[in-house]
């Protein structure tokens, strides 16, 4: 007995392994979120930043049902909404500042709208979360659109296509913050962020969260081990439905107004995106996910017109060829590094970074001639001096030949590597 | 004393086709029962009648007394009665020790927890790895159970399926697809495991059924047609007619 | 009287348009396992298409030719596309149509721009055909009635009376015998994939110019297709007609009914000035089939007329 209790101690991860494995990278985000403000950002910037943290929460709180439970939805903006709009409500009940309400902070207001989240996770999941699959992804759709239908007929509750606006300065102030100027806010946000990592890495480390596993992998296993799988994606459900009502606090506070808009298809999809492309086999991939496509959203917008098409391609790029998304792809290389096969691999990786640099090449001079095109106030795509128009032979050879070349190479690096 | 497990002319019917017709079976507690049959004879939905898969036409099942025919798979589980797959049924994605703790978890009592860190349960941890050790498992606990070789799945399904603690064991043709040394590791670790428990097993393989079990029942076209002891079924005319042929006389 | 009438017909023809599009999406979701979710978008293509080709030539051609340029377009996102997804499992096949409807959307936009085209009503149509209660029922709808009506004829000649028809039911029931048969599934589910597609085109050449030809199109036909399908039952073409006419016809006479809903609910104390009692039928139009939707999951799983559960 002894000796197997020792084999067991190694096999359980020793706490060094721990610490270094699940404490560290903590402390280090931790770090990260107080070190920002030192660097002095500009108030966009920090605006930037702020909402790059909502959409990690938000992210987060969607993998809990695409990565860990195998749940796709099409709706799940739905909860971040219904958790914003509550939010919001809470905030004009605050500033009115009679009794109770008097007495909350603005700074609490993800609390609020995680409790928000939660009810309408449990009211909305508990018909749809008998089913998992393709029924369920049509149920969230169906559901979502309903949701937000209905969001656009009760004025009362969601303002019309106007929204509803509150204001963040009201209520006491909690830890000196009046969280007027946007860096205090940054604060809030950073602080709710931690606390939204912190919470969803901490349930994947719960029996349930492990069981959510299980039943992505083998829900009739599940049954046979004493478990019911709908329960436990019902609970699952819920906690998400929490998660991104936390969320929508933070979005609350940060951007003072709400929309109908915010509970249909389109934020639901945006998050599906960010979600996947940054990996949904991994905890920190939709935290890569959000950063990125926050990122593109706010700054390739700038840049060109064409950037929701450029999202689409690399959507459907992923799904393709890196199903484990950008944090596949971190840890692949973090993986080959540290096992010393770079010099194996390193032509291979060559090959394909230059092909993908001149597939790029091609694509968005394709989209950029053909956007400036489409609108016909015969603008032309000038890049490093050059003069790209349509009848321009150039712009077809760009259009074209890398595109060829660069698909051959990143075919050639594939089939050395599978060798 | 009431019977561990006891099927009273149970039915079962695909539209028209009868599978089941008319099963009655009594499995006295500490017992070890074989069932043998030829292929299509009913032996799988006879298991996934008992253990909830599958709702029975007519006719009952009772666990230690207890009606169970119509309850749900895991309702039926937590009563304590377990089963395996003729198939592989793990949680592939998964470690080996991941999936024996699933198996754990409930019968520890944690339910739906989502308040405690899997990880500070110690005795769950422990019984995990007791469980692991009993089944040989225990130096491949950190492998991915999508990895392990063939025999290893199978044994891993066994694991899954006693790691709970039920009473009553439902094995379905655990050395399936297995060599000599791999069927006969795949018997010490049944017979180790099924001590002082209920077995109710479905195997092909002549020389497990006989070794193995106290009693065993011969289903032919979803009827049992004969139950006894080994001595017995080995002696009997109609099963050696129906079914057994010549393979009694090379186990014997 | 009047109204009922007109909501009737209109809700017929727009029920056909929906069956168009759904049957394509049928046939391809039980043969395949895919939920297409850029079937609207094939359907906004074709609409698009055939307003492109009518510039040139005439809205005849237009008719047969959009539909077969959009089944190639299908074909080539099977082959080079969903075939290459299908290994990862339904969601990412399902994640990559989502995408795609995305990249559809956009390239329309970069190629028609972002506002609607003045895809019309063909000169010889444009007429009325008769006059009912003093209201004039324009050609061109029974004209869409009537190339549904042959496409319906044509569908269920080629699903009964063909070889080809008879692999298509047998994989629908079967999906995994066909393949042991001896068939070659890649080039079925390819045709599949590309018929199913130019269906959805041939909807939006008829449909295109009946209502509007712009790139919300596609995202407001395609969750109502989805429902049409599920609704129906999943791999049940007599489901989706059954659903695509109840859906039809339940949202054009909604949109017809002015009726508020403290109207209806009057007796229950609903007052005609509160929020909700203001609400008309007409109002909720548009919310009736994603509630029809989420009814029949929670009810009856299988859908109208499904075999198989969803």
């Amino acid at each position: 007995m002894t000796d197997m209790t020792a084999t067991y101690a190694a096999l359980e991860p020793t706490r060094a392994e721990k610490f270094r494995q699940r404490t560290v990278p903590l402390i280090l985000f931790a770090v990260v979120l107080l070190v920002i403000p030192l660097f002095n950002p500009s108030r966009s910037m920090v605006t930037l930043l702020n909402h790059m943290g909502i959409t990690i929460v938000f992210a987060l709180s969607y993998n809990m049902l695409l990565g860990r439970a195998g749940l796709l939805s099409f709706g799940h903006a739905v909860y971040m909404g219904l958790g914003g709009y509550f939010a919001v409500h809470v905030m004009n009940w605050v500033a009115e500042g009679s009794g109770f309400w008097g007495a909350v902070p603005i700074f609490s207001m993800p609390a609020f709208g995680f409790g928000a989240g939660a009810l309408a996770g449990a009211i909305i999941g508990w018909p749809s979360c008998r089913r998992s699959g393709t029924p369920f992804a049509m149920i969230s759709l169906g559901v979502a659109e309903l949701v937000a239908a209905a969001g656009f007929m009760f004025d009362s509750l969601f303002g019309g296509e106007m929204g509803i606006s509150a204001d963040r300065m009201g209520g006491p102030e909690f830890a000196g913050l009046s969280l007027g100027p946007v860096d205090e806010v940054y604060w809030f946000i950073a602080f709710w962020t931690f606390i939204g990592v912190l919470g969803t890495y901490a349930f994947t480390r719960t029996p349930l969260g492990k069981l959510s596993e299980a039943t992505r992998d083998n829900p009739e296993r599940v049954e046979f081990v004493g478990y019911n799988p709908q329960r436990v994606r019902y609970l699952v459900f819920i906690f998400a439905g929490a998660f991104a009502g936390m969320a929508g606090g933070m979005s609350a506070v940060q951007d003072e107004i709400f929309t109908p808009e915010s509970l249909s298809l389109i934020p639901s999809g945006a998050i599906l995106i960010a979600t996947y492309v940054g990996g949904i086999r991994y905890f920190t991939g939709p935290i890569m996910g959000a950063i990125v496509m926050t990122y593109m959203g706010s700054n390739l917008s700038d840049y060109t017109v064409g950037w929701l098409l450029y999202l689409g391609l690399m959507f459907v790029g992923v799904v393709m060829f890196l199903p484990n998304g950008i944090a596949g792809i971190v840890y692949g290389t973090a993986d080959t590094l540290r096992a010393g096969r770079l010099g194996e691999v390193w032509q291979s990786w060559l090959l394909r970074l230059a092909g993908l640099a001149l597939i790029a090449t091609s694509v968005i001079t394709i989209v950029e001639v053909a956007f400036r095109w489409s609108e016909g106030y015969g603008e032309v795509f000038e890049p490093f001096g050059l003069h790209l128009g349509t009848d321009n032979p150039l712009t077809w050879a760009l259009g074209v030949l890398p595109l060829v070349l660069g698909v051959v190479m990143v075919m050639k690096a594939a089939k050395g590597e599978s060798k | 004393m009431t019977a561990s497990l006891e099927l009273t002319d149970l039915h079962k019917s695909f539209g028209p086709a009868k599978i089941i017709q008319g099963v009655n079976l009594s499995v006295a507690r500490g017992e070890r029962h074989a069932i043998i049959g030829p292929n299509g004879a009913g032996k799988s939905t006879l298991f996934n009648l008992i253990s909830g898969r599958f709702m029975p036409s007519s006719g009952e099942v009772r666990l230690n007394g207890a009606l169970i025919s119509g309850k749900k798979p895991f309702e039926i589980n937590r009563m304590g009665l377990s089963r395996s797959f003729q198939v592989s049924n793990i949680f592939t994605n998964m470690t080996v020790r991941e999936n024996v703790r699933c198996g754990v978890l409930h019968s520890m009592g944690y339910g739906y927890s989502f308040w405690r860190n899997i990880g500070n349960l110690r005795e769950v941890s422990e019984k995990t790895a007791h469980i692991l050790n009993e089944v040989g498992l225990l130096e491949k606990g950190n492998t991915p159970a999508a990895l392990l070789p063939y025999a290893d799945q199978r044994t891993l399904e066994i694991a899954i399926t006693i790691a709970g603690g039920a009473e009553v064991i439902l094995l379905d043709e655990p050395t399936a697809g297995m060599s000599h040394s791999e069927t006969d590791r795949a018997v010490a670790l049944i017979e180790k495991a099924s001590k002082g428990k209920t077995l109710l097993i479905v195997e092909h393989d002549m020389g497990v059924v006989f070794n193995l079990a106290d009693r065993i029942s011969v289903l032919v076209y979803g009827e049992i047609i004969a139950t006894g002891t080994p001595e017995q079924i080995r002696g009997d005319a109609r099963v050696r007619e129906a079914y057994l042929g010549e393979e009694a006389e090379d186990a014997a | 009287m009047e109204t009922l009438v007109f909501a009737l017909l209109n809700g017929v023809i727009y029920g056909l348009l929906l069956f168009m599009l759904s049957s394509g999406l049928t046939l391809i979701f039980s043969m395949m396992g895919v939920l297409n979710f850029a079937h609207a978008s094939f359907y906004m293509l074709g609409a698009y298409l055939a307003f492109t080709i009518m510039e040139g030539t005439s809205f005849w051609i237009a008719l047969f030719l959009a539909p077969v340029l959009v089944g190639l377009v299908g074909m080539v996102v099977e082959r080079y596309g969903l075939r290459r997804v299908h290994a990862q499992g339904h969601v990412a096949e399902l994640l990559f149509t989502f995408g795609l409807a995305y990249l559809i959307d956009e390239v329309v936009k970069i190629f028609w721009g972002r506002t609607a085209v003045n895809y019309r009503v063909p000169e010889l149509l444009d007429f009325p055909l008769f006059t009912l209660y003093g209201a004039q029922y324009p050609a061109y709808r029974i004209f869409i009635l009537f190339v549904a009506a042959f496409m319906l004829v044509a569908l269920w000649y080629l699903l009964k009376k063909t070889r080809a028809g008879l692999i298509i039911q047998a994989a629908l029931t079967h999906p995994h015998m066909v393949g042991s048969l001896g068939h070659n599934v890649p080039l079925i589910f390819m045709s599949v994939f590309g018929v199913g597609c130019a269906l959805a085109g041939l909807a939006g050449v008829i449909g295109g110019n009946y209502f509007v030809t712009d790139p919300a199109m596609a995202v407001q036909m395609g969750p109502i297709v989805f429902v049409v399908v599920v609704v129906g039952g999943l791999g049940s073409l007599e489901g989706a007609f059954v659903a695509a006419m109840l859906i039809g016809l339940l949202q054009t006479s909604a949109i017809s009914i002015n009726a508020s809903l403290a109207d209806i609910f009057g007796f229950l104390g609903l007052g005609p000035h509160t929020e909700v009692g203001e609400i008309t039928i007409a109002s909720m139009a548009p919310m009736l089939p994603f509630l029809l939707l989420v009814l029949i999951l929670m009810i009856r799983p299988r859908g109208l007329m499904g075999e198989r559960e969803v």
